[in-house]
């Protein structure tokens, strides 16, 4: 299996940071969320977050730059997950193989005004993980960490699975562009949306190259009775098995009670 | 109406919920068991995660247990001492159940474990209960009288030491085979979700010689116990017991229960054993199917920390 090693990661890593210093920024990049704080409660149904902004051009700005593409990226909070696969052995299915995917997004979207292809080449795609393909997903494999090549199975068994949830997305055409430097874009949160911060990602491009870049971010909290108990269950594990034993012995009590014979 | 299940990840429709809880106690009522055994793989085929319904339905179980419990003990239907010495392994059998659990599904195995368990447990007890009932009923057809074994005779299971007294059950007995068989049903019921009533009873009757007077009375405080514990446990290590879950199921179920006994008294004793049987085996046979079937997807995604 081809692997792209840690040790290139890190090359990447300094490589765009050394990128992101450079001087003599043309354009400026003005973003809002509609909202900044989303409160799910228990009959949420999803709901569409939008994001507006506009493009600030400068003296610097070639007056022959006229078009402009955009890509937005939002990362939801991060967590380990593990992938598993199912193979037959002695006639049944069960779990075989299996990868551990290392602080990834629990809620992963990207959206642009054309498909990536058009916007930038290969290698700007892979730098700027533009697209699902290009996110740095990384896995522990044996002793290694590293992301692998899209066509991984793991990898694209484990997009594919949380893209069907909506947690994972990308859409090339939601990006739209209301005049040449004003741009929306919506941000659709599913029901089952993990709650935590979610980090916005913003980037502008011109002729192929990263022309600017800005970040906001939301917060996702869940109210109600619903999310009370999973919270309970999760940190209060005793205090919540105990009340739940109380309520069943109550329960059958009560039963007791009302069907009580003679 | 939908209503989402907090730990079990899920919406649901709540009236599907509470009559699932009506129709396994219904069941479970006609019957004389705790009805775990349905309710369990009921949950995994309506797509609750078998991790979940294992731990929800220990409560559900504990609900419906200790309603028996009262109206046994005020009849005086439960043998105190037995039920302590069962007990004591019923306790170890729960903690150990629990511990292999956290532990399958670290592994990645515990759905298959769950499975596979529902398959050999499920069609082993149905098969026999099946075949039981049409050889009696065959028998009852043919008006052959079966000799019942004198409860008098001895099997290996007396000769053994640390002989102890119960009272009440009036049968002097090793309490060795009585811990084994309180830590066996602890096990399986923290693993599978079941009260264990199923296998204990025939157990306790045919080869402890438990007289049937206390005999249901008493396996039921094992159960209860058992479920509690098994409640706690699982809230404490692996939280995963939905208690809204737990909740519809128990409302349906201790009210199903009560038209299901009284129904349970109109028909015959083979024909209820046939039936039952014949449910035990198709619960069985439908989880085999599931395993030996290709699923869906082969890949699944579990989460198994949150880092914030």
């Amino acid at each position: 299996m081809k692997q792209r090693p840690l040790a290139l990661v890190g090359v990447l890593l300094i490589a765009s940071m050394a990128f992101a210093v450079s001087p003599a920024r043309a354009e400026r990049l003005i973003v809002s969320v509609s909202n900044h704080r989303v409160t799910v409660t228990p009959n949420y149904s999803g709901e569409e977050l939008v994001l507006f902004g506009s493009v600030e051009r400068d003296a610097n700005t070639p007056p022959s730059r006229t078009s402009y593409d955009l890509v937005v990226t939002v990362i939801g909070p991060r967590a380990d997950m593990v992938t598993r696969r199912k193979e037959r052995r002695f006639g049944i299915w069960i779990n075989t193989d299996y990868r551990e995917f290392l602080k990834v997004p629990t809620y992963l979207a990207l959206f642009s005004n054309r498909p990536f292809d058009a916007i930038a080449s290969s290698e700007v795609q892979r730098r700027q993980q533009l697209g699902l393909n290009n996110v740095l997903l990384t896995q522990r494999v044996g002793t290694d960490y590293a992301d692998v090549v899209p066509n991984d199975a793991f990898r694209s068994a484990f997009v594919r699975l949380r893209m069907e949830h909506g947690l994972y997305r990308e859409e090339t055409s939601a990006v739209t562009f209301l005049t040449p430097t004003l741009f929306r874009t919506g941000i659709p949160l599913p029901a089952e949306v993990p709650i935590g911060t979610y980090e916005v990602d913003i980037k502008l491009f011109s002729d192929g190259a990263l022309a600017a870049r800005t970040e906001t971010a939301f917060d996702i909290v869940k109210v109600g009775f619903e999310q009370f108990v999973a919270t309970t269950a999760r940190q209060d594990g005793f205090v919540y098995g105990l009340v739940t034993a109380f309520m069943a012995l109550m329960t059958g009590w009560m039963a007791s009670i009302v069907f009580r014979k003679d | 109406m939908q209503l989402y299940l907090p730990i079990a990840d899920i919406p649901v429709n709540i009236f599907l919920i509470l009559a699932m809880g009506a129709a396994v106690g219904f069941v479970s009522g006609m019957f004389g068991i705790g009805g775990g055994f349905l309710m369990t793989p009921l949950l995994i085929f309506i797509g609750i995660a078998p991790a979940v319904a294992v731990a929800s339905v220990a409560s559900h179980i504990a609900a419906s247990s200790f309603s028996g419990a009262i109206a046994y003990w005020r009849r005086r239907a439960i043998d105190p001492a037995l039920a302590m010495v069962l007990l004591s392994g019923g306790t170890i059998g729960t903690a150990l159940g629990v511990w292999t659990f956290t532990l399958l599904r670290s592994l990645g195995q515990l759905d298959l474990m769950i499975a596979l368990s529902y398959v050999v447990l499920l069609t082993t007890v149905g098969g026999v209960m099946f075949w039981e009932g049409l050889r009696s009923m065959l028998r009852v057809r043919r008006g052959v009288v079966v000799p019942l074994r004198r409860s008098g005779s001895h099997v290996w299971i007396h000769g053994l030491p640390m002989k102890m007294r119960f009272k009440r059950s009036k049968i002097y007995l090793s309490v060795i085979p009585i811990v084994v068989v309180g830590m066996v049903i602890g096990f399986l019921g923290a693993v599978m979700g079941i009260g264990g009533g199923f296998i204990l009873i025939p157990i306790m009757i045919y080869l402890l010689r438990v007289p049937t007077s206390t005999v249901i009375g008493t396996s039921m405080v094992l159960t209860l116990v058992t479920m509690v514990f098994a409640t706690m446990l699982h809230a404490v290590t692996n939280h995963l017991v939905d208690a809204v879950l737990a909740l519809l199921l128990m409302t349906g179920g201790v009210t199903g229960a009560q038209f299901g006994a009284r129904w349970g008294q109109k028909i015959r004793g083979e024909h209820l054993r046939l039936l039952l049987g014949l449910l035990i085996l198709s619960v069985g046979l439908r989880f085999a199917i599931e395993l030996v079937i290709r699923p869906d997807d082969l890949f699944t995604i579990r989460e198994i920390g949150s880092t914030g």
